[in-house]
């Protein structure tokens, strides 16, 4: 006899069109008949919005797509035009810019684990319910958190949507007294983050290996965040320019997000992805935390993002001691960066794994086309064939709440989006 | 759980959740919050209960679908008072530069099936279809503003709102004006105070992201960035940006272009 389910979820995503969505799940004799990841929220059709304006301005305008992650789309921006026009930061500029993006994997990082996972794992609804029994973890998540706003804010004057990043460099540069602070600071972090690896590696694990392709930037010099070429697990080596060879956004049916394919085939970005491809360049300290964890490492087991996250944010405040040790104020913050005609094209990597863009700019410096691929909507098919294939393993006879709980925790290793928070799955079964 | 503390409800709607991080990046002073208020529904943060009837409501994004008018409705059914947070609530946001185009030909070169795609045909502030009790300007609001705010309300204090313009921030805290030392084009004289000056304070102009002051003299702002080297276009855009669709800044934009958006 069939079996009907419709699951019905809210998880409200960061794609480019941003937003909530469903789950949709039928299962028909036991098995999944189909299984769609539907996202309608409305599109905020970013890309056209940018047309018509001055490079900088597109940097702030970028900015609005996530709250979460404005500097990576700043980032992914200035990264874009200064590669158009020939133009090489100075080593100033690119150091501090690497220590701003830690801020954001900092922040990111620290509000995904004690505010969004976390709950999941031990079982609360909320971060703030489970305070009340892990109140020095949640305390602990909330200070790491703030740590990396502050980091962030130190360049740009606030977290979201920061002010300080422009053509060129940054528009003003942090005074040595202020480093000064937030080396001590970051310093007093090092242990909290060294015992959130712990704690997030003993988490208990559903046992649940699956194969899939890994794609990330590749720095030749150091654990790429900022620019790199992009690589994958399966040989992909290529320079950002030639993405649209080899990736294919698609207009599903189910969905008003774009989805995103390698060689049409389903693949993982972020914090995973890249410790699974770059784990080799982390600092020896680092790599030597991830080796005594516990976990083993490259994992092909998507519950362990979490700890990939923590091990992540230990070296986001790592790398940022590392640079702003012998800090020294430029003479100049920035160097004017000349307008050149031609296709530009930007690539970092959010913490959510990475950012793509393309704009096409004027002689004058005004952007007359541009295309934006978000995480979000390259790991959506991941995402989809994840919690399949999670759900045939866990069992389809288990109860509709407990599908719900772990089809909700398979997406939330994702961190598709802060928007995605918890509890967003709502179930109603039709048994036929 | 039973609690006669006051309930609080945040929502979100078309937006970047860049504003209920006033919220979440409160840092330890967040575990302090439920001291205050029983929250209902947060989604973002875990409480997930959207239809309860609440004393307050936040309401982050704009309004932007049909299903969003319905449920922009129910919020404020279920709420003594509903404030709405930041550009995208108070005056339809970035994303409202689409009310000054045409969204189907925007919407049909972006998807291959845009018909599958129920949109409206601006991007709405939440005061265009339902009372608004206070508003609060800015991209993103801050936690001083928010937490401020509710502090007022909770107390059955009424909020002052803020009157003055990024300009006076700037004297507060003894900057130096970046428009007259360095000819950076400012649109600090005609944005609504709220940010502590930030762009100012980083050496560069204000480019107007929270909103209109509530005096504005456009006309004599827009003469400055022309003589500061401007040409219309470029002065169009400072105006038609983040808050492009708040009435002072939209009125300034459409002054300029000498057009009524016909
Ligand atoms: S007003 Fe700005 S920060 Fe707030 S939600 Fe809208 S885009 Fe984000
Ligand atoms: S810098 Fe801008 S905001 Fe500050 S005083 Fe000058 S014009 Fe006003
Ligand atoms: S753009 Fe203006 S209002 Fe916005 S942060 Fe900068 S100074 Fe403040």
């Amino acid at each position: 006899m069939a079996e009907h389910r419709d699951i019905h979820i809210n998880v409200p995503v960061l794609t480019r069109v941003e937003g909530e969505g469903a789950l949709e799940l039928d299962i028909v004799g036991g098995e999944i008949e189909r299984l769609n990841l539907r996202i309608f929220e409305p599109p905020r059709l970013f890309e056209k919005f940018v047309e018509g304006y001055e490079r900088n301005q597109v940097i702030d305008m970028v900015a609005r797509i996530c709250g979460i992650c404005p500097v990576a789309y700043q980032m992914s921006a200035v990264q874009a035009f200064e590669r158009l026009s020939g133009f090489t930061p100075d080593p100033w500029v690119q150091r501090m810019r690497r220590v701003m993006y830690c801020g954001e994997w900092l922040q990111s990082h620290a509000l995904h684990v004690h505010l969004l996972a976390a709950p999941d794992f031990l079982g609360f609804e909320s971060a703030i319910a489970m305070a009340a029994d892990y109140p020095d973890a949640v305390r602990r998540g909330l200070q790491l958190q703030t740590l990396g706003n502050d980091l962030i804010a130190m360049f740009g004057g606030r977290s979201v949507h920061p002010v300080g990043i422009r053509l060129g460099g940054f528009y003003r540069a942090p005074d040595g007294s202020a480093v000064e602070m937030m080396l001590q600071r970051l310093q007093a972090a090092l242990p909290e983050a060294e015992a959130l690896i712990g704690w997030t590696a003993g988490l208990s694990f559903p046992d649940d290996d699956q194969s899939f392709i890994s794609v990330a930037l590749s720095d030749p010099d150091e654990y790429a965040i900022g620019q790199g070429r992009l690589i994958s697990g399966q040989g992909l080596d290529i320079d950002i320019c030639y993405f649209d060879s080899h990736f294919k956004e698609i207009q599903s049916p189910h969905s008003t997000a774009l989805h995103c394919e390698l060689e049409e085939r389903a693949y993982l970005t972020g914090p995973l992805a890249r410790l699974n491809l770059n784990f080799h360049q982390l600092p020896p300290e680092v790599r030597r935390l991830m080796e005594g964890c516990g976990i083993s490492f490259p994992s092909h087991n998507m519950f362990h993002s979490i700890v990939a996250r923590a091990i992540e944010l230990y070296f986001a405040i790592f790398e940022a001691i590392r640079l702003l040790q012998d800090y020294q104020t430029p003479a100049q913050p920035y160097r004017e960066v000349e307008a050149v005609e031609g296709n530009a094209f930007g690539c970092t990597e959010a913490p959510r794994g990475i950012l793509w863009h393309r704009y096409d700019v004027d002689d004058a410096g005004i952007v007359r086309y541009a295309r934006i691929v978000p995480p979000t909507s390259q790991n959506q098919g991941r995402i989809e064939e994840d919690i399949a294939l999670s759900l045939q393993k866990f069992g389809l006879d288990q109860t509709d709440e407990k599908l719900r709980l772990r089809a909700e925790q398979v997406i939330r290793n994702y961190d598709p989006c802060i928007s995605c928070a918890t509890h967003f799955l709502k179930l109603n079964v039709n048994r036929g | 759980m039973a609690t006669d503390k006051p309930k609080l409800a945040v929502h979100k709607f078309s937006s970047c959740d860049g504003c209920q991080l006033a919220l979440l990046n409160l840092g330890e002073p967040l575990l302090a919050l439920p001291g205050l208020v029983d929250i209902v529904h947060f989604a973002e943060a875990g409480p997930n209960s959207p239809n309860q009837a609440v004393d307050i409501s936040l309401v982050e994004g704009s309004v932007s679908t049909p299903e969003d008018i319905q449920r922009i409705q129910q919020v404020r059914q279920n709420s003594k008072l509903l404030v709405s947070i930041g550009a995208c609530a108070t005056s339809g946001g970035l994303q409202a530069l689409g009310n000054f185009a045409n969204r189907h030909e925007w919407m049909t070169s972006v998807y291959s099936d845009p018909e599958k795609i129920e949109v409206l045909n601006s991007s709405d502030p939440i005061s265009k279809h339902v009372k608004v009790d206070l508003q609060i300007q800015g991209c993103p609001v801050n936690s001083t503003q928010v937490i401020g705010a509710l502090r007022d309300l909770l107390s059955g204090v009424a909020p002052r709102p803020e009157v003055h313009s990024v300009c006076m921030e700037c004297k507060r805290k003894g900057l130096i004006c970046t428009m007259v030392t360095q000819g950076e084009p400012c649109m600090g004289p005609v944005t609504l105070a709220g940010c502590g000056a930030l762009c100012p304070a980083a050496g560069r102009g204000c480019y107007g992201c929270y909103g209109p002051a509530e005096q504005l003299n456009d006309r004599s702002i827009s003469d400055r960035f022309e003589q500061l080297g401007l040409d219309a276009q470029a002065v169009l855009r400072r105006f038609r940006f983040i808050a492009n669709s708040a009435a002072g800044f939209k009125a300034a934009s459409e002054g300029l272009r000498g057009d009524t958006d016909g």
